[in-house]
């Protein structure tokens, strides 16, 4: 699948197959291709090249098309429902668009939106408009839920409210598919993700398998107070249970396998060497840390 | 559809500004022209007369005509007086007598009429034919009557393009036009909505004009009720045509405002609301008369004022339509959806 626009190609060659029942995951940072790739999914956009197929059926204009569009739940990343209405009228709108769908009442109970029905949008708080697209999607009982940055600018508590509808979706039979770009999301959602970047997939996989193809479970990061001198680069992959060494954040980044065999050895190491450290952090080895091998770029920076 | 129109519908009366520009905005117009224009003639007209020797008495001459206020200025004042309208005349004395005024000003002209009348009768000069004013104060030929049915037709125009055209561009940018488009929503439907709930906003805007006009002013429909309600549905269906056409392409609100002004200002000067257009010159008019807002102004003074039945006023209607028609069909093809 291939979309250009003017001339930067925003989708290059992308081959994608997800399967019914799961939910999959776009990562990648922002201008990675991954909204330019659900809308084409979505059918509202089309490809330059390539096929689509939705449910087992490709996008088509007329009467199947929109037989197509009853099965699907959608919300976009900009779409600013009107102001003026209410919750429950917005809902009722949505609804009328649909042969079958839930009542108000029910998809309100979905969303835990139904103290506000009666609230006007442009009241609603940032998370609660979020949850009311969803509740929009939802109105069709749709088979197949796409959702883009579905928690984008979110504080946890509402972003935390979103992940239980969608998993409530899922136990309920529902296909998902959404972009994020928290590798922290995907990580807790997803049950594959494609990672994306300039427009192709550049990693697939369960979250899980994606980051034990670092060969590492932790990752250790430290910044010395005089700069780091070159000859400790080598000098520190030949530590114990060192796989890979990075410039990280103002320092450097070590992937290791076993922390306590590695860290006596790298703070023995600097003292021989007579270096300061400014700061030193540890965690267990993330998405994020998966796109930083494979790019050499930090996701939240780009 | 329904539902949509629906929709459409609360967005708009919960904005009260929208309200007042559709239904209060052309009763205060309405209100504040038939006040200025009222039947009393044309009232007192202020005059005034250069400070030189033996001009008071000329002024005394001057200030006995029931129609005239005059006054004694310097050069100075007067020049200044003259230009800002507060007098319609100045009259310099002398040998032979000098009048200064814009010949363009109605009330100028009225003023030079006037004025001469009386100093020429002053001096002597004897009306030779004898005649006797009958003044016209019935109801349909007051200046209200003409305004009133002109009032309805831009107000027709005005929300038709102004109602559906921010709203389209509306949800265009807030990317609303998007999200239905990502439903099974019909794209006929979504436009259709906007003449469904115009139609209702319609019934509401014209009883309320021209029941402000009866009531304040007696201003009567002679015609059948049945073919005003005809002409004003035409009318909206035409006129929310030419707003989904202004607002087919337009990305932001900003555009879509320019094209708007373009589309309503000729209109609102051209064709005949406040004043007739009979007076644009001659080789203007047939391209006056081809205007929408003429063409439906003309049918509805002709049921309002003269009494007209519809099937007489068939040329105008077909213009209104026609230009609906049109520009309905070009929106739908032309339509931006996202």
């Amino acid at each position: 699948m291939i979309k250009r626009y003017a001339d930067v190609l925003a989708v290059n060659g992308l081959d994608l197959i997800v399967a019914a029942g799961e939910c999959f995951g776009l990562l990648g940072p922002n201008g990675a291709g991954k909204t330019t790739t659900i809308e084409i999914l979505e059918g509202l956009t089309p490809p330059d090249s390539g096929d689509v197929e939705i449910l087992g059926t490709p996008w088509r204009d007329g009467e199947d098309g929109r037989a197509l569009r009853e099965r699907l739940g959608i919300q976009l990343q900009e779409t600013q429902l009107a102001d003026k209405l209410t919750v429950s009228e917005t809902l009722a709108l949505f609804r009328s668009f649909y042969k079958q769908s839930h009542t108000v009442d029910e998809v309100l109970a979905l969303v835990e939106l139904e103290e506000k029905r009666n609230a006007r949008v442009v009241t609603l708080s940032g998370g609660q408009k979020q949850r009311l697209a969803v509740a929009c999607a939802l109105v069709s009982k749709p088979e197949l839920l796409f959702l883009d940055e579905p928690t984008t600018g979110l504080d946890p508590q509402s972003r935390r409210q979103l992940w239980d509808i969608i998993r409530r979706f899922r136990a309920a039979g529902g296909t998902v598919l959404l972009t994020t770009h928290y590798m922290e999301e995907a990580e807790r959602l997803c049950d594959r993700v494609a990672i994306m970047d300039h427009g192709t997939i550049i990693a697939l996989g369960t979250p899980r398998a994606l980051i034990a193809s670092l060969g590492a479970e932790h990752v250790v990061e430290f910044a010395l107070s005089e700069g780091i001198p070159e000859s400790l680069t080598d000098r520190l992959r030949s530590l114990g249970g060192v796989t890979a060494v990075r410039p990280g954040a103002g320092g450097l980044s070590l992937t290791v396998t076993e922390l306590h065999r590695t860290l006596p050895g790298l703070l023995a190491l600097l003292q021989q060497l007579r270096l300061e450290l400014s700061s030193l952090t540890t965690h267990h080895a993330t998405l994020d840390d998966v796109f930083v091998a494979l790019t050499g770029r930090q996701l939240r920076d780009t | 559809m329904f539902q949509l129109a629906l929709a459409r519908m609360r967005e708009f009366y919960r904005e009260p500004e929208a309200v007042f520009w559709v239904f209060g905005f052309p009763i205060v117009l309405a209100f504040a022209l038939g006040l200025a224009f009222r039947n009393t003639g044309p009232g007192e007209l202020q005059v005034g007369v250069a400070r030189v020797r033996g001009d008071s008495a000329l002024a005394a001459v001057l200030d006995s005509s029931p129609r005239l206020v005059a006054t004694v200025l310097d050069t100075a004042t007067a020049r200044l007086r003259l230009r800002t309208g507060r007098i319609a005349l100045l009259v310099l004395p002398g040998d032979s007598l000098v009048y200064r005024y814009d010949s363009t000003r109605t009330e100028s002209r009225l003023a030079r009429l006037e004025v001469d009348d009386v100093l020429q009768r002053a001096r002597g000069r004897k009306d030779l034919a004898a005649v006797r004013d009958d003044r016209v104060v019935a109801p349909g030929s007051r200046y209200i009557d003409f305004l009133i049915p002109g009032l309805l037709g831009m107000n027709l125009l005005g929300s038709g393009i102004w109602g559906v055209g921010f709203s389209v561009v509306q949800a265009r940018q807030k990317k609303l036009l998007k999200r239905y488009m990502a439903t099974p929503m019909r794209r006929s439907h979504y436009l259709l909505s906007f003449i469904l709930s115009r139609l209702v906003f319609l019934i509401l805007e014209v009883v309320a004009l021209v029941g402000f006009g009866w009531l304040l002013f007696g201003v009567a429909v002679r015609g059948s009720f049945a073919a005003l309600a005809g002409i004003t549905i035409l009318g909206a269906f035409a006129f929310a045509g030419l707003g989904l056409l202004v607002a087919s392409r337009a990305r932001t609100i900003e555009g879509v405002s320019g094209l708007m002004n373009l589309v309503m200002l000729p209109m609102w000067i051209l064709s005949g609301t406040f004043f007739s257009y009979a007076r644009f010159p001659e080789a203007m008019i047939p391209f006056v008369k081809a205007l929408p807002l003429t063409a439906l102004n003309d049918a509805l003074r002709a049921v309002m004022i003269d009494g007209a039945a519809l099937t007489t006023l068939g040329a105008p209607l077909a213009i209104v339509a026609g230009w609906g028609a049109v520009s309905f069909v070009i929106a739908l093809r032309i339509f931006r959806w996202r």
